[in-house]
């Protein structure tokens, strides 16, 4: 039987790894990931875990360690923030190159200038060229499942990838919410034991790793990169089922929402897709045809099942929590569009960029939304594609 | 057992030939001469900063390096090792190993004095069982010579060049091996290559097999950078300790300084200076005072370390 239970995200997150055991955590606090190792810690403190914990001085060290981890042969995880992922931005290549399934538990944090603790996406899509799988979140529940499947995911002989888990800063992190949990060991027998062919401490063969390669070799390594996270995509949908078969709860690439004869959509992610959620089920009392797709996983990004997924779609909202300072729009906005470019009555679709640095995104803020596709869909005018959502003028 | 080189060098080398590093350059001597001090059925566990070693001794598909190795970045080798050495103590400690491993980081001083720093203290300070070695060539040659903060004051280097207003690197040698002795760990040496490279040998085995974390400092030139001839790489070390500029001397726990060389006659610094091209223009008529200067601050070092000492 799941066990219930009350968890704020990052509880959830330390307790999905004190079921997990990782070999190491290597970690440094900042908010508002900073619960995670904070947790953790007293479970190695107190000999819940055989865990070792490395209280390392940055999170350049975090990520750092976690590589010598995996390399080693162990499972490693780390978590972060913000600057903290900002940090990391080196080795997040480095981990992918090496292609060491590392777990990063990511609770999405503006990034500074000027300095903000609250929740937005641009910490970890900022990182999204960096080859790891990125799985979002929308609550609590959500998390720790998504925490247990990114080893799984990583580790699997067609991926060996690395794997953020991003749940919302504060909004998930710090929320509490009901949540059923697993039960240990079925975690234990669902993620298995980690042994990789090709590690450092093999005593029968030792190996080198992290080359000096360049133009002879370069580029065939950054194709089997690629390689790896275009196999990730089936891999996440064997997985997830796998998952749902212990867990009675399934996941997809993405989610759709209220989408069967919606005429207008928006595509989000996060917890802003709950309120979003909120939204789509007063407009539908009111008899609009609204609809919402909330993405679970942005790397692989699902392309051809979204381009699907809203090809009967009128007019779509692509919500961006990130600005990315294009000029022209958002980072899931450039890739949703790309994805709908070519398909036969490809929807109109506009760009909001909301909840920067934290501001506050109520039903009222999604219903505007969709009003505004209401517009477009009836003057047939996209106007402004690229817009920002409650801000001053 | 006594030290023999002969038997030494007998052993089968860790870090083989082949790597692609220049003629006399002294970081694969410190690589091998280090390694050579591991016990034969030890294995090793080694990490690489980027550098000249990293990019020289593991070209893909080729490795120079017997025993596992990695390199990720310049700045972190501190913290790849310390994850290494994490990961194998939980793995004893769930009984997924059996065999012996020791732990080594080497580092340029680029990646020790000055972009691994902070990587390097804190492995340091966790306490880590691992050694950390640092070749020392005191500038980055990786990337062509230029300053770090391990160039010695007036040297000739690519980002503080000897020009007609300013003579060279304005600022003294960061003192590296102090800085981690203040890490209160349990040892701490200094060494370069001199004569049959007992010294070395005797270092390398105690920072190896001594538990906790370990710091090696060894001065290892660089022909190109420093501008002497290849060949010349046992003399220019000889002489570094013989004017005291390199003393060799070692610290236990922070607090045990303990002087293992006293040169019988003490050279002028200009001795060590003269031979190599970075110092060339210490010697134009006009700069005796940079001498001066260089001699006293090499004096004063040695007198404070002679007093630390005793």
């Amino acid at each position: 039987m799941a066990i219930r239970d009350r968890l704020s995200g990052n509880e959830a997150v330390a307790h999905a790894l004190k079921q997990i055991g990782p070999d190491v955590m290597a970690a440094f606090p900042i908010t508002p990931s900073t619960e995670i190792p904070q947790y953790f810690s007293a479970y190695a403190s107190n000999g819940e875990v055989d865990t070792e914990f490395v209280a390392v001085e940055s999170e350049h060290s975090a990520l750092s360690a976690c590589v010598g981890v995996a390399a080693s042969g162990g499972r490693a995880v780390t978590a972060t923030s913000s600057c903290g992922l900002a940090l990391m931005w080196e080795m997040l290549y480095v981990a992918s190159s090496m292609r060491l399934p590392i777990v990063l538990a990511v609770v999405n944090r503006a990034l500074t200038g000027p300095i903000n603790i609250n929740n937005d996406h641009s910490d970890s899509m900022g990182a999204r060229d960096s080859g790891w799988i990125q799985l979002y979140a929308e609550n609590n529940q959500e998390v720790y499942d998504n925490t247990i499947m990114a080893y799984r995911i990583g580790e699997h002989p067609d991926v060996k990838l690395p794997v953020m888990a991003c749940q919302d800063g504060f909004i998930t992190s710090h929320g509490i919410e009901n949540i059923e949990l697993l039960e240990s060991d079925k975690v234990t027998s669902f993620i298995g034991t980690f042994n990789p062919d090709v590690r450092l401490l093999n005593p029968k063969h030792p190996v080198s790793m992290g080359p000096y390669s360049n133009a002879s070799y370069y580029m065939e390594w950054k194709c089997q990169q690629a390689y790896a996270m275009k196999q990730a995509k089936q891999v996440i949908l064997d997985i997830s089922k796998e998952y749902a078969n212990i867990s009675g709860r399934e996941y997809g690439l993405f989610e759709e929402y209220k989408m069967e004869d919606a005429e207008r959509a928006i595509v989000i992610i996060g917890s802003s897709a709950g309120t979003a959620k909120a939204t789509v089920d007063s407009l539908r009392e009111k008899g609009e045809k609204v609809g919402l797709i909330k993405i679970r996983v942005f790397r692989p990004f699902p392309m051809d099942e979204l381009a699907k997924a809203l090809g009967h779609v009128k007019a779509v909202a692509v919500m961006d929590k990130a600005e990315s300072f294009s000029a022209c729009g958002g980072p899931l906005f450039a890739e949703t569009r790309s994805a709908c470019y070519g398909i036969p009555n490809a929807p109109k679709m506009i760009n909001y960029v909301y909840g920067l640095g934290g501001r506050d995104v109520h039903v009222g803020c999604i219903a505007h939304v969709y009003s505004d596709l209401e517009k477009i869909i009836k003057t047939g005018d996209i106007g402004e594609t690229y817009r920002h959502l409650s801000v001053r003028e | 057992m006594a030290y023999n080189l002969k038997q030494e060098l007998a052993k089968p080398e860790r870090f083989t030939g082949g790597h692609r590093l220049c003629a006399g350059c002294g970081a694969s001597v410190a690589a091998r001469g280090v390694l050579r001090a591991l016990d034969a059925d030890d294995k090793a566990l080694i990490g690489c900063a980027t550098g000249c070693l990293q990019v020289s001794g593991f070209l893909y598909p080729y490795t120079a390096w017997q025993d596992s190795y990695i390199h990720s970045a310049f700045e972190n080798v501190g913290a790849t090792v310390s994850g290494a050495e994490a990961c194998y103590r939980a793995k004893k400690k769930r009984g997924e190993i059996d065999e012996n491993y020791k732990f080594i980081a080497f580092g340029g001083d680029g990646g020790t004095y000055d972009i691994g720093f902070q990587s390097l203290s804190g492995a340091m300070e966790r306490g880590h069982d691992m050694v950390y070695i640092c070749y020392d060539n005191e500038a980055y040659m990786n990337t062509g010579i230029q300053r770090s903060s391990s160039t010695p004051q007036f040297a000739d280097a690519t980002t503080s060049p000897a020009g007609s207003a300013i003579p060279g690197k304005q600022q003294r040698k960061k003192d590296m091996t102090e800085v981690l002795a203040a890490h209160n760990i349990p040892y701490v040496g200094q060494t370069t290559f001199i004569s049959n490279f007992k010294d070395l040998h005797e270092k390398a085995r105690k920072a190896i097999y001594t538990q906790g974390p370990t710091f090696l400092n060894i001065l290892a030139p660089c022909p190109r950078g420093w501008r002497y001839p290849n060949e010349n790489l046992m003399e220019i070390c000889k002489l570094a300790v013989e004017t005291c500029v390199w003393p060799l001397y070692e610290i236990i726990n922070g607090e045990e300084w303990i002087l293992n060389y006293q040169p019988k006659n003490k050279l002028p610094v200009e001795d060590y200076l003269r031979p190599q091209g970075r110092f060339f223009h210490m010697f134009l008529p006009g700069n005796e005072w940079m001498i001066q200067k260089a001699q006293n601050a090499v004096d004063n070092k040695w007198n404070s370390l002679i007093k630390r000492c005793n």
